[in-house]
C-alpha cells in the first residue's frame, strides 16, 4: 500500500506541470493582444505608407492662344474660361505621336489627372505672360499611374488582370526614360480637400472640420462638465435621493451606446431646433453630451483627491465655501481634470457613429470657413474613402488613420505628462 | 448684425457692467463713509450678470425661433395655389427662395424672385429688431442693477448664489440627456409602433425595410421583422465574447498574479492602447485585412465564406473589448485580500489553484460585472459592423456566413436621404430603443453586481 505522502509526491510533478501550463496561457494572451496590436498598426502604415508620395508627370505644354479659343482677347474673365483642356490633351499628343484609336487616345488623356487643366488655368492667370510659349510643367499623374510608380501593379500578370494595360506600360516606360515621371512629397493630401479622383483628394476639410467640432464640444463640455462635477462633489447635499439618482444616471451615460446620442442630435437638435445638418455645430453639440459623462466622473476624482485640510484650512480663515471651491481646491485638482477632459476629446475626436446619424457623412469638396459649414471629420473621412474601391484611396485611407492616429498619440501623451506632473507636486 | 457680433459687443458690454459696478461700489462706499459688505468684484459680477444674461437669453431664443416664423411669413404671402402644397412641398420651396436669396436674386420665376427679395427684407428687419432689443435689454439690466449697489447690499452672497444655481443647471445637463434620449426614442417608436405591430417588429423574421413606391411593386414590402437583426447581433457579439473574455480573463491574472512589476508596467498601458483606437480603425482593419484573411482561409480548409462573416467582424470586436474585460478584471483581482492567497499557500496549494478556487471565486462578482460591461459594448458598437458585417438580414447561427446588426441597420436606415418622419427612420429610432433599453439593463445589472459584493472582503 502506498502511503498518503507518496501519493501526493506523485501527483506533484503533474501540478508543476499544470502550473506551467497555467502560467504560460497568461503570457501567450498577454502576447496575443499585442501581437494583434502590432500587426494592426505595421499593416495601416505599410499601406498607408505610400500615400505621403505622390507621382508628377512632366509635360511640354504648348500654350497656344488659337487652342485656347482666346480671339486676342486677355481679359480674366477670357481667360478663365479659356479652353485648357484641348492644351493638355494636343500636348500629350505632341509627347506621344504614335497614338491613335479612340481607346488608346482616351487611355492617354488618362495619364495625368483632371486637374491638369484647372494647374494650367491657374498658372496662366497669374503669369499672362506664357501665352504662345512652350513651358515645361509638373502635372499630377492619375491614380493607376501613382500606384503602378509605387508597385502596386504586378507588370509580370496577365494583361487583362491588370489596370494598365501593356501600351499604357510602353508610355509610362518611355517617360521614365525621358525622366519625365517623378513621386514627391504629396503635400495636396494636407491643403486639399475631398474630391472623387484620388490623386487630388486630402484631408484639410476634414481636418478643419474635426478642429472646429472639437472646438465647439470643448468650449461646452469642460464647462460643463467642470461645474457638474464641481457641484457633485463639493456642494450637493450628501445622501439625497436625487444626488444619487443624478449619480446613477452619469455612470449609465458613460456606457450608453455612442450611436443612441446620434439619435438624440437627429430627434433633437436637428428635428426640434431646427439646426442644419451636416455642420460642426451640431456634430460638436452631441459630441459635447457624448463626452460630459467622461469629464465629469475623472474631473470627480481630480476633486476628492485634493486634500481636505486644504478646503479647512481655507475655512477656518473665513473663506465662504464658493471661495474655497474656486480659489484653492479647483486649482489643486486642474491638472488631473485637464487629464481627464485631454481624455474625453480624445475619445470626442475618434467618434465617428453618432455623426454619421446627423447627416456628416455628405460628400464635401469644400473646406469649411465657420462652424455653421457643411463639413465632415477625419474618422467620417477615413470611412468615406474605406468605402471607394479604388487602390490609391484604400492608401489614402491608411494614410488618414495614420494622421487620426498621429493626433490621438499626442493627446494621450498630453494627458500622461499631465498626471506626472501632477504626482510629483503632490 | 449677424449672431457673431451681437455676441462679441454683448461681452464688451459684460465687461463694461462689471467695471462699472465696481467703480460704482468703491465710490459710494467713500462718499457714505460706510464700509462694503462684499469685495468690489462681487459687485462687478452682480452687474455683468444683470447687463449680459436676460439679453443673451433672448438673442438665444429670437435666434431659434427666427427661421421658423420668417418662413410662416414667407409661406403666408404666397399665392392661394402654392400654400395648397403638402409640407415636404413647401419645404422645398423655401429652401429654394433662401438659396435664390444667397445667391443673385436675377434668376428664378417672379414669385420666387418676389418671395426671395421678401425673404431678406424680413432677415433684415429681424436682425435690425433682434440687435436693438438684445441691447436695450443689456443697458436696462445694467442700468437698474447699478441702481441697487448700496454698500450694505450682500453682493457675494447673491453672486454665490447665482454660481451654485449655474452649477445646478449645468449638473441637471446630464439628467437632461438620459430624458432627452428617452423620450426621443420613445416617441418616435410609438409612431412608429402604429404603422408596424409590435410583436411583427420584435418576431418577425423578415426584414426589408425598402418601402413600395408604387402599390403593385415587386419587393420592397418594408417589411420590418427585427429577429434577424437581434440574433446577427447576438451572434457577433458572442463571438467577440468568446475572444476578449478568455483572453481578457488570463491576461487580468497574469498580470496582477505573475508577471514582475517591470513588465507590468509595460504591459498594462500597451493593452490599454487597444480601447484607445477608434473603432472607425478597427471597421478598417477587419474589412480591409482580417477579413480577406479569414476567408482565405477558410478556403483552404474547402469552407465557403463570405467575405462578411460574422466571424472577422466579431473577432475584431473581440480584441477591441479584451482591455475592458482586463483592466476591470485587473482590478478586482488585486483588490482580494492577501490573507486568502496566504491561506491557500499555507494549505499547499499551488499558485493556479489558489487563482482557479480562491481568487476567482472571490473576484467573480467583479469580473462578471466586467464582462457585462463588456457585452453592452459589444452589442452597442457601431463602426466595426458598419464596415466589415453585411446588409442583409439573415436569420442564422452559422458563424461563417454574413449577418447584419441592429447598428448596421440604424446607420443604413439614417443615411440615406429620406424624409424625418418615414416609417425607415422612425424604424431606426425603434431599434435605437431596443439597443438603448437592453445596454441600460445590462449595465444596471453590472453595477448591482458590484454594489451587492464589493465589499465582502473588506
Amino acid at each position: 500500500m502506498i502511503s498518503n505522502t507518496k501519493k501526493i509526491k506523485n501527483k506533484l510533478a503533474k501540478r508543476y506541470a499544470k502550473e506551467k501550463r497555467f502560467q504560460i496561457y497568461g503570457l501567450s494572451a498577454i502576447a496575443i493582444s499585442i501581437a494583434f496590436l502590432l500587426s494592426l498598426l505595421i499593416n495601416i502604415s505599410t499601406t498607408g505608407f505610400p500615400a505621403f508620395q505622390q507621382t508628377y508627370i512632366n509635360i511640354d505644354v504648348d500654350i497656344d492662344s488659337k487652342l485656347l479659343n482666346l480671339d486676342g482677347k486677355y481679359s480674366e474673365k477670357a481667360l478663365f474660361s479659356a479652353n485648357y483642356r484641348k492644351v493638355v490633351n494636343q500636348s500629350l499628343k505632341t509627347l506621344f505621336p504614335s497614338v491613335n484609336g479612340r481607346k488608346q487616345k482616351k487611355a492617354l488623356r488618362q495619364l495625368i489627372s483632371k486637374s491638369a487643366r484647372y494647374q494650367l488655368r491657374d498658372f496662366v492667370i497669374n503669369n499672362p505672360d506664357v501665352i504662345d510659349t512652350k513651358q515645361s510643367l509638373w502635372f499630377l499623374a492619375r491614380d493607376d499611374v501613382d500606384v503602378f510608380m509605387k508597385g502596386g501593379i504586378d507588370r509580370s500578370l496577365p494583361e487583362s488582370d491588370r489596370r494598365l494595360k501593356n501600351f499604357q506600360l510602353a508610355w509610362i516606360d518611355k517617360l521614365l526614360a525621358e525622366n519625365r515621371l517623378e513621386k514627391r512629397f504629396n503635400i495636396n493630401f494636407f491643403t486639399q480637400g475631398d474630391s472623387r479622383e484620388p490623386e487630388q483628394a486630402g484631408i484639410k476639410g476634414a481636418m478643419i472640420g474635426s478642429f472646429l467640432t472639437m472646438l465647439v464640444t470643448m468650449f461646452l463640455s469642460f464647462p460643463i462638465g467642470v461645474s457638474a462635477a464641481i457641484y457633485l462633489e463639493e456642494f450637493a447635499p450628501k445622501n439625497n435621493r436625487w444626488v444619487d439618482i443624478i449619480e446613477i444616471n452619469i455612470n449609465n451615460l458613460a456606457a450608453v451606446p455612442s450611436i443612441v446620442f446620434g439619435l438624440l442630435g437627429l430627434a433633437v437638435f436637428i428635428g426640434f431646433f431646427g439646426i442644419p445638418r451636416s455642420i460642426p455645430l451640431i456634430g460638436g453639440l452631441v459630441l459635447t453630451l457624448m463626452t460630459l459623462p467622461t469629464i465629469i466622473i475623472t474631473s470627480r476624482a481630480a476633486l476628492k483627491a485634493v486634500s481636505p485640510s486644504i478646503r479647512e484650512a481655507a475655512l477656518g480663515l473665513g473663506a465662504s465655501r464658493v471661495q474655497t471651491t474656486f480659489h484653492h481646491v479647483v486649482p489643486a485638482a486642474m491638472p488631473g481634470i485637464l487629464t481627464g477632459t485631454i481624455i474625453g476629446m480624445a475619445q470626442a475626436l475618434g467618434e465617428t457613429a453618432p455623426l454619421l446619424m446627423i447627416g456628416m457623412v455628405a460628400f464635401i469638396a469644400d473646406v469649411p470657413q465657420s462652424i455653421a459649414d457643411p463639413s465632415t471629420v477625419l474618422p467620417v473621412q477615413i470611412y468615406l474613402w474605406s468605402d471607394s474601391p479604388e487602390r490609391a484611396f484604400t492608401e489614402r485611407t491608411s494614410a488618414a488613420i495614420m494622421v487620426l492616429l498621429g493626433l490621438l498619440i499626442v493627446m494621450n501623451l498630453l494627458a500622461v505628462i499631465m498626471r506626472r506632473k501632477f504626482e510629483k507636486k503632490r | 448684425m449677424t449672431f457673431g457680433a451681437i455676441l462679441t459687443a454683448l461681452m464688451a458690454l459684460l465687461l463694461l457692467g462689471y467695471y462699472t459696478g465696481r467703480k460704482r461700489s468703491i465710490s459710494l462706499s467713500d462718499k457714505s463713509n460706510q464700509r462694503l459688505h462684499s469685495l468690489p468684484q462681487h459687485y462687478g459680477y452682480l452687474i455683468a450678470f444683470w447687463s449680459g444674461a436676460p439679453a443673451l437669453l433672448i438673442l438665444l431664443f429670437w435666434s431659434v425661433l427666427e427661421s421658423s416664423v420668417i418662413n410662416a411669413a414667407i409661406v403666408a404671402q404666397l399665392p392661394a395655389q402654392l400654400q395648397q402644397l403638402s409640407a415636404d412641398e413647401v419645404e422645398l420651396f423655401i429652401n429654394e427662395i433662401i438659396n435664390l436669396s444667397y445667391s443673385n436674386v436675377a434668376i428664378g420665376d417672379d414669385v420666387k424672385r418676389h418671395a426671395a427679395l421678401y425673404y431678406n427684407e424680413l432677415i433684415e428687419f429681424s436682425n435690425w429688431v433682434k440687435s436693438t432689443v438684445v441691447f436695450i435689454l443689456a443697458f436696462i439690466g445694467m442700468f437698474v442693477a447699478l441702481a441697487f449697489v448700496k454698500p450694505e447690499m450682500k453682493a457675494r452672497n447673491l453672486v454665490e448664489r447665482l454660481i451654485r444655481w449655474a452649477m445646478i443647471g449645468c449638473t441637471s445637463i446630464a439628467v437632461l440627456t438620459t430624458i432627452g434620449i428617452i423620450f426621443s426614442v420613445i416617441f418616435e417608436s410609438i409612431i412608429f409602433f402604429k404603422t408596424v405591430n409590435v410583436f411583427d417588429f420584435l418576431f418577425g423574421t423578415h426584414w426589408s425595410p425598402q418601402e413600395a413606391i408604387r402599390e403593385d411593386q415587386v419587393g420592397g414590402s418594408g417589411s420590418f421583422g427585427a429577429l434577424p437583426l437581434f440574433v446577427g447581433t447576438l451572434l457577433i457579439s458572442f463571438i467577440a465574447l468568446v475572444i476578449a473574455v478568455p483572453l481578457g480573463l488570463m491576461s487580468a491574472i497574469y498580470l496582477s498574479e505573475y508577471s514582475s512589476s517591470r513588465f507590468r508596467l509595460f504591459a498594462k498601458p500597451v493593452l490599454e492602447i487597444l480601447a484607445g483606437i477608434p473603432t472607425v480603425v478597427y471597421g478598417f482593419f477587419a474589412a480591409i485585412t482580417v477579413a480577406p484573411f479569414i476567408r482565405d482561409l477558410g478556403e483552404s480548409l474547402g469552407l465557403s465564406l463570405s467575405s462578411e462573416s460574422a466571424l472577422a467582424a466579431g473577432i475584431v470586436m473581440g480584441v477591441m473589448i479584451i482591455p475592458f474585460v482586463s483592466s476591470l478584471s485587473d482590478d478586482v483581482i488585486s483588490a482580494v485580500p492577501q490573507s486568502m492567497r496566504d491561506g491557500s499557500y499555507a494549505m499547499g496549494a499551488t499558485k493556479s489553484e489558489t487563482i482557479k478556487q480562491v481568487i476567482i471565486p472571490a473576484a467573480l462578482p467583479g469580473i462578471v460585472s466586467g464582462v457585462l460591461l463588456a457585452a453592452s459594448r459589444a452589442i452597442g458598437e457601431t463602426m466595426i459592423v458598419v464596415m466589415a458585417a453585411g446588409l442583409s438580414a439573415n436569420l442564422t447561427f452559422n458563424p461563417l456566413e454574413a449577418v447584419t446588426t441592429v447598428t448596421v441597420q440604424m446607420v443604413a436606415l439614417l443615411t440615406g436621404d429620406q424624409e424625418f418622419d418615414s416609417t425607415k427612420t422612425l424604424a431606426a429610432f425603434a431599434l435605437g430603443l431596443g439597443l438603448f433599453l437592453t445596454t441600460l439593463v445590462l449595465n444596471i445589472i453590472s453595477l448591482y453586481v458590484v454594489r451587492k459584493y464589493r465589499e465582502q472582503y473588506d
